[in-house]
C-alpha cells in the first residue's frame, strides 16, 4: 500500500498536477505516525508512511493548505474523507485546490494498548497474519492484534469514501457499527451515576486543548476558548464547574457537524472519552430530527440551522425513562 | 431525600421582549402573584439564548433556569424560536447525560396575552426546584454565597 502511494504521489509530481503531498511521517519512535507536506520525490521516497499506526485525519491541515499557491495531493481514508466534505460544506476548504485519493482505512493500531500489556522499549512492531511481533529492547514480544486496536476504529461507522478523485485499493460499505452502545449504557443508568462518571472522566482533564486542536470541525479562527473575557481560556479548570462548561460548549460547538471521526479521543492524553459526549448529541439528532451523518454530502443543511414546524419540545428530556 | 421548606431557590428567566417579558408584565399589572424568586433576563428572542449563558446562569448561583419564548409560529423574528427548541432540547438532554438534575431546567411558550400563565408556570417551576434543593452538581464553588 505505502508503495503504491508513493508511487502514485510522484507521478502526480512530476505531471504536474499538484505541487504538493499531504501525507505522514515517522517521529521519534516508529510508531509515532505524524502529518507532513512533501514537495519532492527524494522526500517521498525517503520519509512517507502509511502503516498500521497512521492514525492522523489529514482534513483539517487542509483548510489552511488550500489555500496556498497550486494544488495538493491528500490521501484520506473513509472516516477522514467525512470530516473532508463537512469543511468543504463549511467552505473552509477550497476543494478546486486539493487532490484526494482514497485509501483504506484501519483498523489501526494503538500504540498504548501496547504498553499497557508492559512491553516497552519498542523497536519495531511487525503485523504477521494478526498477530504482532515486537522487537524491543529486551527482545521479542508477540500479542493479538485485535487487542490493540485503536479506540477510534473498533466503533467505526463507515469504510466508504464519500469524497475522492481516484481511489487506491477498494472502496467499502457503510457499517452497522455498535458505536451508540456505551452511550445507551450510560442513559440507562440513574441521573447520580452518570453525574459521578463524568466527574471521574472530566476531572482528569487538563485542558492541554489537544482535542479542540485536532478536531475537524473545530476551525474558528477566534476560538471563546481563546477569549479572555470567557473566564476559561488557556487554563486548568479551577473547579467541577468549569471542567463541565468546557466540555459541554466545546461538544455543543460541534453538534450537528461533528463526523464521529473519532480524533478528539484519539488525542487525548488523560484517555477522557469525548466520543461519548459527541455520539450522544448525534444519538439524540438521529432519534429527534431523523439519521444524520454529518459529512455524508455537501449540500444538506445541518441539523441545528434546520428545524420543522412540528418538532418535539424540550420536555421530551423530562419524560425520559430514568431520572 | 430531605425538602428544605425554607430554601428559597434562586430562578434564572429568560423572557423573549415580545412576549413572555410582556406576559411577566400582564401579570404584574393585573396583580398576580408570581414568585419574588424568579429573576428575569429580556432577551430579544429566545434563540438569543446561547447555551453559555444558561451554563453562566447555573454558575453565578441560579438553581433553576427556564427559558420563554413565543408560542412556536409566533416569533417575532418568524423562526428563532423553532432554533431554540432545536437547540436547547439537545442542551438539556446533555445536561440530563451528564447528571444534571432535569428538573432544574425548562422551557415554556408564553404570549403577551398569557399573563396568568406567566405566573402559574413560574410558581410550578419554583415549587419543581426547590423539592430538589440547592443547585450543586453545576455550581462553581467559587461563586457560592454564605
Ligand atoms: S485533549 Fe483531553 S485533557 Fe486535553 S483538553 Fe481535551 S479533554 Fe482535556
Ligand atoms: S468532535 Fe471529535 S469525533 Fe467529532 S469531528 Fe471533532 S475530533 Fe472528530
Ligand atoms: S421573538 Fe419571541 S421567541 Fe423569537
Amino acid at each position: 500500500m505505502q508503495e503504491a502511494m508513493i508511487k502514485r504521489a510522484v507521478q502526480l509530481l512530476a505531471d504536474g498536477t499538484v505541487n504538493r503531498v499531504m501525507g505522514w511521517k515517522r517521529g521519534e519512535f516508529v510508531y509515532d505516525i505524524t502529518p507532513a507536506v512533501f514537495t519532492t520525490a527524494e522526500e517521498l521516497e525517503k520519509d512517507f508512511v502509511c502503516d498500521d499506526f497512521t492514525q492522523a485525519n489529514l482534513s483539517k491541515y487542509l483548510v489552511k493548505e488550500s489555500r496556498k499557491e497550486g494544488k495538493i495531493l491528500a490521501f484520506l481514508k473513509p472516516c477522514d474523507t467525512y470530516s473532508f466534505n463537512q469543511l468543504v460544506k463549511e467552505h473552509r476548504i477550497i476543494r478546486e485546490n486539493v487532490y484526494v485519493i482514497g485509501i483504506p482505512g484501519g483498523p489501526k493500531l494503538d500504540i498504548e494498548k501496547i504498553k499497557a500489556k508492559g512491553i516497552t522499549g519498542i523497536l519495531s512492531v511487525e503485523n504477521e497474519n494478526y498477530t504482532l511481533k515486537i522487537e524491543t529492547i529486551y527482545g521479542t514480544e508477540t500479542m493479538p492484534f485485535s487487542e490493540a486496536v485503536s479506540g477510534k476504529c473498533s466503533g467505526c461507522k463507515s469504510k466508504k469514501h464519500v469524497a475522492y478523485d481516484e481511489l487506491i485499493g477498494d472502496d467499502g460499505e457503510v457499517l452497522d457499527s455498535n458505536r451508540f452502545d456505551m452511550v445507551a449504557k450510560l442513559e440507562n443508568m440513574t441521573s447520580q451515576e452518570r453525574f459521578d462518571f463524568w466527574r471521574g472522566e472530566l476531572s482528569k482533564c487538563i485542558r492541554c486543548n489537544a482535542c479542540r486542536n485536532v478536531c475537524p470541525a473545530c476551525t474558528c479562527e477566534n476560538c471563546v476558548f481563546d477569549n479572555p473575557k470567557s473566564g476559561i481560556d488557556q487554563k486548568a479548570a479551577a473547579d467541577s464547574f468549569e471542567e463541565k462548561m468546557f466540555h459541554i460548549i466545546r461538544a455543543f460547538h460541534v453538534a450537528g457537524r461533528c463526523t464521529d471521526c473519532g480524533e478528539c479521543s484519539r488525542v487525548c492524553p488523560q484517555n477522557i472519552p469525548l466520543h461519548l459526549l459527541n455520539r450522544k448529541f448525534i444519538k439524540d439528532i438521529n432519534e429527534l430530527y431523523g439519521e444524520y451523518q454529518a459529512g455524508a454530502d455537501t449540500t444538506s443543511r445541518a441539523p441545528l440551522n434546520n428545524y420543522n414546524a412540528d418538532d418535539c419540545e424540550p420536555s421530551v428530556v423530562h419524560e425520559r425513562g430514568v431520572e | 431525600m430531605q425538602v428544605n421548606e425554607n430554601f428559597k431557590p434562586v430562578i434564572v428567566a429568560f423572557c423573549c421582549n415580545w412576549c413572555s417579558y410582556a406576559g411577566a408584565d400582564l401579570s404584574g399589572t393585573n396583580r398576580l402573584n408570581y414568585p419574588a424568586n424568579v429573576k428575569i433576563i429580556r432577551v430579544p428572542c429566545s434563540c438569543r439564548v446561547n447555551p453559555m449563558f444558561i451554563l453562566r446562569a447555573f454558575q453565578k448561583g441560579a438553581d433553576g433556569v427556564i427559558i420563554c419564548g413565543c408560542h412556536p409560529g409566533d416569533c417575532h423574528y418568524t423562526s428563532g424560536n423553532y432554533f431554540t427548541r432545536r437547540r436547547i432540547t439537545l442542551l438539556y438532554s446533555m445536561l440530563d447525560f451528564l447528571g444534571i438534575e432535569r428538573k432544574r431546567t425548562r422551557l415554556e411558550w408564553v404570549s403577551a396575552a398569557e399573563g396568568a400563565k406567566f405566573a402559574s408556570v413560574m410558581e410550578q417551576f419554583v415549587s419543581d426546584v426547590q423539592k430538589l434543593g440547592p443547585n450543586r452538581r453545576l455550581e462553581d464553588l467559587r461563586c457560592r454565597k454564605q
